[in-house]
């Protein structure tokens, strides 16, 4: 059987979310296993399976050239404009 | 009149017990983790509809029992289940099998009772239907994928299926009460609702290219109390602590 990761929207308008993964032997079989794995106590309302082959990840290796150079760039989060209050969560 | 509804609620609710008392004997024996959890979900759902069912059961009930004592305390010629879902787990295969046997059986049945005169009864199929709409999914792909793929699994399906089919038709069984409860419009018409059945059947084991077996000992009696030697020993395991320690609760 192959690997799939699943993703589930918790409620309509949010995202999927990655929430783990599980074994099936095709697509439909992997969307009916999340069901019953992942959404036993009422966690969502839609799934996305994706087969974990597909899935093309970054190097763990190349960590520190890919990611550490954004850490001392401040000008890059917009903090500095005033909000109106109907933007406030962004 | 109630006591022919409580006779078809029990009827119901034992089946339901029954059935999932089979489903759940799997827990931590499934083929794979999963379909273990999903297996085991089945299970759950139908032993919430058997306690919607008892309860109702109860309710109706000239006697002062409760759901509790009806599952637990009832011998073997009390229960009026069909002897299909007594029948021990078997393999996956047959699990699987006679799991669609039941959800198409339920669905069509469940389906039918959202039309019924009896409000609670109504109700109930309301929200059981649902769930056993996925259960059939489910058992319905299981069958394909099983008789589709290797010569074994194949072989184990054409086994489960010459073993199981001629349990079948006592799904549909009635009695005097019955047929005055589908005179009343309370339960469908159980030889139309076979019919139906028999053609969901067909359809899929065509897919399935399995050979309907066209001879073997016909099921009967469930309805009457009339079990096999089965019942015995499942109602010894599920009601033990009931019967060792009365009222106990946790």
């Amino acid at each position: 059987m192959k690997l799939y990761e699943v993703f589930i929207r918790a409620k309509s308008g949010l995202n999927h979310r990655h929430v783990g993964s599980l074994h099936a032997a095709d697509a439909q079989m992997a969307l009916q296993n999340a069901r019953d794995v992942y959404t036993r106590r009422e966690e969502g309302v839609s799934i996305w399976v994706v087969e974990a082959a597909a899935i093309s990840a970054s190097n763990p290796e190349q960590s520190e050239e890919w990611f550490d150079p954004a850490m001392d760039k401040v000008y890059r989060y917009p903090t500095f404009y005033p909000l109106d209050k109907e933007v406030d969560n962004m | 009149m109630n006591k022919a509804i409580e006779h078809y609620l029990l009827r119901l609710a034992d089946t339901a017990l029954t059935q999932s008392q089979r489903i759940a004997e799997w827990c931590g024996h499934g083929p794979f983790l999963e379909e273990d959890i999903a297996l085991t979900n089945v299970a759950l759902d139908l032993l919430g509809h058997a306690k919607l069912l008892y309860e109702q059961a109860a309710e109706v009930s000239e006697q002062d029992v409760s759901a509790d004592d009806l599952a637990f305390l009832r011998d073997v010629d009390a229960f009026k289940n069909p002897i299909l879902t007594e029948l021990p787990r078997g393999d996956f295969a047959f699990t699987t099998l006679k799991q669609y046997f039941v959800d198409q059986f339920n669905v069509l049945l469940y389906q039918a009772l959202m039309d019924s005169q009896y409000q609670p009864l109504s109700d109930i199929a309301t929200k059981a239907l649902k769930e056993v709409r996925y259960h059939l999914t489910r058992s319905r792909d299981w069958c394909l994928r099983l008789s589709l793929s290797t010569d074994e699994a194949k072989q184990k399906m054409q086994a489960a299926l010459d073993d199981l089919y001629f349990y079948t038709p006592e799904l549909f069984e009635t009695d005097d009460q019955l047929n005055q409860l589908m005179a009343e419009s309370i339960i469908p018409d159980m030889s139309a609702l076979h019919n139906q059945w028999q053609q969901q059947v067909d359809e899929l084991l065509n897919k399935c290219q399995l050979k309907t077996p066209t001879s073997g000992w016909l099921a009967t009696g469930g309805l009457r109390g009339e079990h096999s030697e089965h019942l015995g020993y499942m109602l010894a395991d599920m009601q033990f602590l009931q019967r060792a320690y009365p009222g106990c609760e946790w």
